[in-house]
């Protein structure tokens, strides 16, 4: 089994199409869908957790590509500015999947990407500016 | 046997000075007793590093040809209004003062993206910040407009100076309405959604020598990476308040105005801060030596976060209609636990003070003590104590 966060983009002519239904329905995946908007440029971004065997999954990624839907994993989109970071702890309590973690030693805060759904909230409440998004 | 002041210098300029951090001073102080600690170490070192809105920075721009009278005028940095109410070229900088034309909180919540903190933050860094000024004009003072960059290295003073910092302990603030609230607490998430604190705790100065026995007006400081002076008591000093029996306070009590010379401060202690839907304001790195001068202060400064009470309030009512209730009691180790129980509720906790940044303070400000490169002072005057009967009023709003 393969379960990865994925950043789609939709170019606008893909916008109003069935590719998710096509994609889930023809090769047996399953979504969790945590963000999806449409940009003012009429662009589709989706932010889904994809699971499923690794064949169909495989499968799965390629029909999106062949589709023209650009893929890129979610973790790259929240950034952790570390020099930026005062190890406040601010946004700790903030974030809904615990991706900052107080290091109990150092009291240093870790960010753990792979757990993070690009909800920016941290974005927001970060009094540093030390996170931020790629778009 | 007591020591002097006079005695711990004469052994940091020797290099035989025994200097520890309030983190290491609380092993000690526990392996070997209060009575011996005060015979082994000679200073204890403290540090806060957390957002302080009563700072701000002065400046003597230095007079251009014609001469212009920025007093009563008016002036911004990089958009940022500054205070112009003193002489010819005397301008002051406040933490919290945001450009005119910034949404506030017209746009819910407002992003404060830049103001006064960050203005003293790109000062201090040595950037080019622009300045732009309007007057009056006199005989003496003729010019009426100026517009230039304005550098840290070429201005005459820049000053830091801090009308209140490094509290005494601090409230816990939550949320029990069911909407989400921005205050100077950071993000308070509905219905105990979150609990955030704002204190070094163990590591806290005022909280190491909570009855000011050692620090006074007068001491020689850590301030924003550089050496600065307690320059008088801060504003809001409430030293009157309740104590536990080991002399520290349960809620907000004691507090510090500082100054030092900016010009050997850095960024990396001074810090520009946003808290979304509520402004601007500046994080400052602050430390304090304490002389352990007997066997009373050695305790003093063993202070352990679970000794450390401090009250819960809810920031949605009680605090903004200023209702002296609180929803609860809790120490500092249960909130760095990371989570809390209040009304039979797991809260999670946040902190807006850094502990590694007071860690680090205290640990700089060892290392200087220790290559002789700083010694301790004598208070010039105390600050008013325990037993002064000073205290912290509210405003009594009156017509006339």
């Amino acid at each position: 089994m393969i379960s990865r966060k994925l950043v789609l983009s939709f170019p606008p002519s893909l916008v109003d199409k069935l590719i998710i239904y096509r994609l889930v329905k023809e090769h047996d995946l399953e979504f969790n869908i945590l963000k999806a908007a449409v940009t003012q440029n009429e662009e589709g971004m989706l932010i889904m957790e994809l699971t499923g065997e690794k064949e169909n999954y495989e499968r799965g990624i390629n029909y999106l590509k062949e589709t023209g839907v650009h893929i890129q994993p979610l973790s790259k989109d929240v950034i952790f500015v570390e020099e930026k970071c005062t190890s406040c702890g601010a946004c700790v309590p903030q974030c809904p999947t615990a991706a900052f973690v107080v290091e109990p030693v150092s009291r240093k805060i870790l960010f753990y990407e792979e757990r993070c759904i690009a909800c920016e909230i941290c974005v927001k409440v970060c009094p540093y500016k030390a996170m931020k998004m790629r778009w | 046997m007591p020591k002097t002041v006079a005695e711990i210098n004469e052994k940091i300029k020797r290099g035989d000075a025994v200097v520890v951090t309030a983190e290491e001073m609380i092993d000690i102080v526990q392996e070997n007793g209060a009575k011996r600690a005060a015979e082994m170490v000679d200073v204890v070192t403290t540090g806060t590093f957390g957002p302080m809105c009563s700072s701000g920075a002065y400046i003597n721009l230095g007079h251009s040809k014609p001469k212009i009278k920025l007093g009563g005028g008016r002036v911004y940095l990089n958009e940022v209004p500054v205070f112009a109410g003193f002489a010819a070229v005397d301008i002051l900088i406040g933490a919290t003062s945001i450009p005119d034309d910034d949404p506030r909180n017209r746009s819910y919540p407002g992003e404060f993206r830049y103001g006064g903190g960050h203005v003293i933050e790109d000062l201090v860094a040595g950037k080019d910040l622009r300045l732009v000024a309007s007057a009056y004009g006199t005989d003496c003072y003729p010019r009426k407009h100026l517009e230039t960059l304005i550098n840290i290295n070429d201005v005459n003073e820049a000053v830091l100076f801090n009308p209140r910092n490094a509290y005494q302990n601090y409230n816990v603030a939550v949320n029990l309405s069911d909407k989400i609230i921005y205050t100077y607490m950071g993000v308070l998430k509905p219905n105990l959604g979150n609990a955030n604190y704002c204190s070094a705790g163990q590591l806290s100065p005022l909280l190491n020598d909570p009855y000011y026995k050692t620090l006074g007006i007068g001491t020689r400081i850590f301030l924003g990476g550089g050496i600065g002076y307690i320059s008088w008591w801060g504003t809001q000093h409430n030293p009157s308040v309740k104590r536990t029996e080991n002399g520290l306070p349960a809620v907000p009590a004691g507090t510090l105005a500082v100054i030092g010379d900016l010009k050997q401060m850095s960024q990396r202690w001074l810090r520009g801060t946003t808290m979304l839907g509520y402004g601007v304001t500046l994080t400052v790195g602050l430390g304090v030596p304490i002389p352990v001068l007997n066997e009373e202060i050695a305790r003093y400064t063993a202070v352990r976060d679970e000794d450390i009470w401090t009250q819960i309030v809810d920031y949605s009512s009680a605090y903004p209609e200023g209702k002296a209730e609180a929803v609860g009691k809790v120490n500092y180790a249960q909130l760095k636990s990371g989570t809390i129980t209040l009304l039979g509720k797991k809260v999670p906790t946040g902190s807006l003070s850094s502990y590694p940044g007071a860690r680090e303070i205290a640990t700089t400000l060892k290392e200087w003590i220790k290559e002789r490169r700083f010694l301790l002072t004598e208070p010039v005057a105390p600050l008013p104590g325990a037993g002064s009967g000073y205290t912290f009023k509210g405003l009594r709003i009156r017509e006339g």
